[in-house]
């Protein structure tokens, strides 16, 4: 009886908390479906609408570049996570399996970089890209995110978990460092590099602070600052549920994409996430 | 052979050692370059002199003092809340079995979207505009109290709101360490425990506690150092001009001065960047010191 009651408490509060975590997003879900008059009409705020309409998402895509946002977060976020890619990749091997003079002295200084907090560097990296003309360019909002000390340590570490027989073998076949690490290496540690892939795409469609440095032009916004142009002149400051349908729209892809790799997101996060 | 070999692992960590060098190291050494050149213009890249003026002003900024305060503010009722509360949750996760997974999904959801598009959610329920007071205080108002402006209102108010918020937004990464950290205890533990007819409050205190001790101490310092680098959670509640909001951070300062209708000032950027490193880094090693103070101990 008294193991019932514990039960019951213990669901009350985890639901109590489920639903403070899914309440913002029905409320920006269900205020994105009311029309901007039966919004403003409510004084004391309604649960639901009789009346759903899709009019405050059209509106979010004509009165604001919104679409435009969009295309530019995909292309910085798959381009930064490309580049980053090769650039952590040829590292990684290079540290798991190549000798060379001084390659543990780099790999210290490398972890030393890890320690380094963004926002120290970011000031120089402001004024270095400014004094280059790269502000406004897709080029200047890449640039500085594509390599990733703790990703070349993770996927060094997981690349020297594959023995060293297959290595000598494709020696002795004469394969090439590159083909080893395309054909055997990368297939193998495949688990680790979608990981990676994950974190950098959230981390990407997120990123705000270098990007709001960067650009000032409208034409290079990511969603970030897309969703903060909004808020302060987009739509006319009171047309909330507009607001509510860009939310919704920004926010969607994130979701699905957590929807669909769940397992992989939260094991991804809990080895590599710095969030919190 | 040999010699292209040694040229070889040169060349594959030649662009990871390129972006590394010039949006890492080189910066790392310029900050402090910057912070003591006194009076830097930004347009004629010159200066007058070099010293300690930069810090000194930075410390006597009103701006910079609001920032120092309400980051600290945030660190000291954040951290230690969002990972109390994380560990009540965790624990009454790893005591349920059905539905649990649904809880868990339902829980990480804050970590995958984006801060600044919900920020605007939390903002329009917490608000109090001509058209409506808002959600937040209707429940208020249901309960017998007045209408408070949450967003442009008073200081606790927005203190509220803004504690409210980043506890909303880094508990999922504290939930999810500490289920693993639970999940990881051996069974074996309880069972004998069990056997013994230990009780629960005592199971927890003597075997789960120091178990997952390790975890929550990594929790409390990421958490300070996540806690100290506020900055896009403020923006998405009350908007990029967070100085007239006075709800400024550190961070938030350093942006400030290097960018917008305040910036230009890199000297005072770098120089409040060092001052929030030096924090950080300093109540860093104290956490270590506790946690290997209290690690020896038991």
């Amino acid at each position: 009886m008294a193991g019932k009651i514990k039960k019951f408490f213990i669901y009350l509060g985890l639901t109590l908390w489920a639903f403070i975590v899914l309440f913002p997003f029905y409320w920006m879900i269900l205020s994105s479906v009311k029309s901007y008059s039966s919004y403003n009409r409510d004084y004391v705020p309604k649960f639901f609408t009789a009346s759903p309409t899709m009019q405050n998402y059209a509106d979010a895509f004509s009165a604001v570049p919104l679409a435009r946002y969009l295309l530019n977060t995909l292309f910085f976020t798959v381009a930064t996570t490309l580049i980053m890619l090769v650039v952590i990749t040829l590292a990684a091997f290079a540290f798991a399996r190549l000798d060379f003079a001084g390659k543990n002295t780099v790999f210290a200084l490398f972890l030393a970089l890890m320690m380094i907090p963004q926002e120290l560097v970011v000031i120089t990296n402001f004024v270095t890209i400014t004094n280059l003309n790269l502000r406004n360019t897709f080029t200047g909002l890449i640039l500085p995110s594509v390599t990733s000390v703790f990703y070349i340590y993770l996927l060094k570490e997981n690349f020297e978990q594959v023995g060293d027989d297959l290595y000598k073998a494709s020696k002795v076949d004469g394969t090439s460092d590159l083909r080893y690490l395309m054909r055997v290496l990368i297939p193998i540690c495949r688990p680790t590099m979608i990981t990676i892939v994950i974190l950098k795409v959230i981390e990407c469609w997120n990123s705000f602070v270098w990007p709001r440095l960067i650009t000032d032009k409208q034409e290079y916004y990511l969603v970030s600052n897309g969703i903060q142009q909004i808020r302060e002149n987009g739509f006319g400051r009171e047309n909330i549920p507009a607001m509510m349908a860009a939310v919704v729209i920004i926010s969607l892809p994130l979701i699905i994409l957590f929807l669909v790799f769940r397992d992989k997101i939260m094991e991804g996060v809990a080895t590599g996430g710095t969030k919190g | 052979m040999v010699k292209t070999g040694k040229l070889k692992g040169w060349l594959y960590l030649l662009p990871a050692i390129l972006f590394l060098g010039v949006f890492m190291l080189y910066p790392l050494f310029d900050v402090f370059i910057y912070s003591f050149e006194e009076g830097y213009n930004f347009a004629t890249q010159s200066f007058f002199g070099t010293g300690i003026y930069n810090y000194s002003y930075v410390l006597r900024d009103p701006y910079f003092i609001q920032a120092l305060k309400n980051t600290f503010i945030i660190v000291i009722i954040t951290v230690p809340l969002s990972t109390l509360v994380a560990l009540f949750i965790s624990l009454g996760l790893s005591s349920i079995k059905p539905l649990r997974e649904l809880y868990q999904t339902v829980y990480f959801l804050p970590y995958v979207t984006n801060t600044l598009a919900v920020g605007l959610v939390f903002m329009i329920l917490f608000k109090k505009t001509a058209y409506s007071d808002g959600l937040v205080n209707m429940l208020i108002n249901l309960f017998g109290g007045e209408s408070v402006d949450f967003i442009t209102g008073p200081y606790a108010a927005k203190m509220f709101v803004m504690c409210f918020y980043t506890i909303w937004v880094v508990l999922p990464f504290k939930i999810l360490i500490l289920t693993s950290a639970l999940a990881s205890v051996p069974k074996v533990y309880y069972s004998a425990a069990q056997v013994d007819g230990t009780r629960p409050w005592r199971i927890f205190y003597k075997i789960t506690l120091p178990m997952i001790s390790p975890m929550i101490f990594y929790l409390v310092i990421t958490g300070f150092i996540g806690a100290f680098k506020a900055y896009s959670d403020e923006v998405a509640l009350f908007g990029t001009d967070l100085n007239s909001a006075g709800m400024n951070t550190i961070v938030g300062y350093i942006y400030d001065m290097l960018y917008g209708n305040s910036g230009g000032y890199p000297s005072y950027a770098s120089a409040a960047a060092i001052i929030l490193f030096v924090i950080v880094l300093t109540i860093t090693l104290i956490n270590l010191m506790v946690s290997k103070g209290l690690g020896s101990r038991s």
